[in-house]
């Protein structure tokens, strides 16, 4: 009860964005933003109270959004696929400045002290770098190909792939001028890349060929060292209709989940010695596979045409736990900072379903318009995103 | 490096030169089953594409990009692939008629 009048609070509050200096103070670390990807607008959502604060439309191409936030989680910087950078001001509830950077992005991140915002681009291929609070030019890195995997690491440094030259950079944006260094090769068409959490271990996935390359990011000149070279060679590959996500990715007990490429896989790896220890069997192909928070558990969504359904594997014993069918088409899941929900959308069914994690029963439904993306202001705190 | 229009165009001979059947008419496919090949289009081709078609990590398939193609030779592409890049074979997933509808469907959009 409390809290509903406190999400009315906010509604409110947000609704009148031009008395907004004169009204309630309200904090944002409970919001978000879900993607509406064909109608190029976001949510502003309140994540406690399960519910939507406010649409802001004008974005542009939305497929493929994503976001980063300010570390204050005041302002969200989306990423649309036509070369739109925007800032939003989620107290005011509005575009606080936008920008066309480029003509074909895939997304961005943003540097750890919050001062710098980086976008990766595919037309013209490169590395793009803002002030995040202007969003003028900064750097322009360009790249003989498209850029993939862009992550923050420590001390305002960027890294990256280029999918079609099989190389991995570092930018260090720390001095009065950009020093970028190429880490090496890694192999055929690197379609992702992730950072660990403790900011080691910069993976990059392959669809070329098989395997992955690993860079340790705590050496002072990091190394491809590639791994997992010959998985799934004992049977043909299946066609792989959608990219797998490597963002946002698993890593428990100490292995790391990774989606096979062409199979219906989970493949466990140890990251001690980067060697496969088990294979899970799935539903589809793989596009995120995400570790729920203080729990053994990862959750994985599939490609089309099997991506009405979502499952959850124990990381202890490698079984699928759970089958669920939450909807149409599902694009993204995201976890509360904690792990006691996840919201997941359904594209074609026009909402996000809000998930008990530990019953794995409904809490809420929220209509939304062809949704993906969802995006929680916590991720301010998180590195390589 | 070949243009990605050069790699599409040559790699849709093959495709060109197997038995092609008599291409139907938009109005062979049933209108509910249009409906869903146009989400599909625009959804699920767009993942790559992008949702306007101006490319991603797929090519782009707008007006100027298919200025050359043919129905047919789209279709070859849509339903077998292209070896050796990201473009899958939908092969599995659409049949002939509806690969022909598609590809009607992308080259019809250069009229607009």
């Amino acid at each position: 009860m409390i809290r509903t009048t406190l999400a009315a609070a906010f509604a409110a509050a947000l609704l009148s964005a031009p008395a907004q200096a004169d009204g309630p103070t309200f904090a944002t670390g409970g919001l978000g933003l879900v993607i509406e990807r064909a109608a190029g607008s976001v949510l502003v959502v309140d994540r406690i109270g399960r519910e939507t604060l406010s649409r802001i439309d004008g974005l542009g191409d939305l497929s493929h959004a994503s976001v980063n936030f300010s570390p204050d989680e005041r302002f969200a910087y989306v990423f649309g696929r036509d070369g739109g950078l925007t800032r939003i001001d989620l107290l005011a509830g509005r575009v606080d400045r936008r920008i066309l950077q480029a003509g074909n992005s895939i997304g961005g991140a943003i540097s750890d002290d919050g001062a710098l915002v980086a976008v990766s681009n595919y037309e013209p291929g490169g590395i793009k770098v803002f002030d995040a609070a202007t969003l003028t030019l900064v750097a322009d890195i360009p790249s003989p190909g498209k850029t993939v995997g862009l992550v923050d690491l420590p001390g305002r440094r960027f890294a990256w792939a280029v999918w079609d030259a099989g190389e991995a950079f570092l930018a260090d944006l720390s001095g009065p001028a950009p020093v970028v260094t190429k880490m090496g090769d890694t192999g055929a068409n690197p379609y992702d890349a992730v950072l660990s959490g403790d900011g080691r271990h910069f993976v990059v996935g392959l669809f070329g060929e098989k395997g992955l390359t690993a860079f340790d990011m705590w050496d002072p000149a990091p190394a491809p060292v590639r791994f997992m070279a010959d998985y799934g060679k004992e049977g043909e590959d299946l066609p792989v209709y959608k990219m797998p996500h490597l963002q946002g990715w698993a890593f428990t007990e100490g292995q790391f989940a990774l989606p096979a490429v062409g199979r219906h896989e989970i493949l466990w790896v140890d990251r001690s010695t980067l060697a496969q220890t088990a294979r899970t069997p799935l539903h589809g192909q793989p596009i995120f596979i995400l570790s729920q928070p203080g729990s053994p558990f990862v959750w994985v969504n599939f490609a089309t045409p099997r991506n009405d359904t979502l499952q959850v594997v124990d990381s202890r014993t490698h079984q699928v736990v759970a089958t669920l069918n939450p909807g149409a088409a599902v694009l993204h899941m995201e976890f509360s900072p904690r792990g006691h929900e996840v919201w997941v959308s359904s594209r074609d069914d026009n909402k996000v379903i809000v998930f008990d994690t530990r019953t794995r029963a409904v809490k809420a439904e929220i209509a939304a318009n062809s949704p993906s993306g969802i995006f929680f202001t916590a991720r301010a705190h998180r590195i390589g995103l | 490096m070949p243009s990605p229009l050069a790699l599409l165009i040559l790699l849709a001979a093959p495709a060109l030169a197997a038995p092609v059947l008599a291409p139907p008419a938009l109005a062979d496919v049933a209108p509910d089953r249009a409906a869903r090949l146009e989400h599909l289009v625009v959804q699920d081709c767009g993942s790559c594409h992008g949702l306007t078609m101006k490319g991603g990590l797929g090519s782009p398939l707008t007006p100027e990009a298919l200025a050359h193609a043919t129905p047919e030779g789209l279709a070859g592409i849509i339903l077998d692939g292209i070896p050796g890049t990201a473009m899958p074979p939908w092969r599995p997933l659409i049949s002939q008629a509806e690969a022909i509808w598609i590809a009607r469907y992308l080259l019809k959009d250069q009229d607009r």
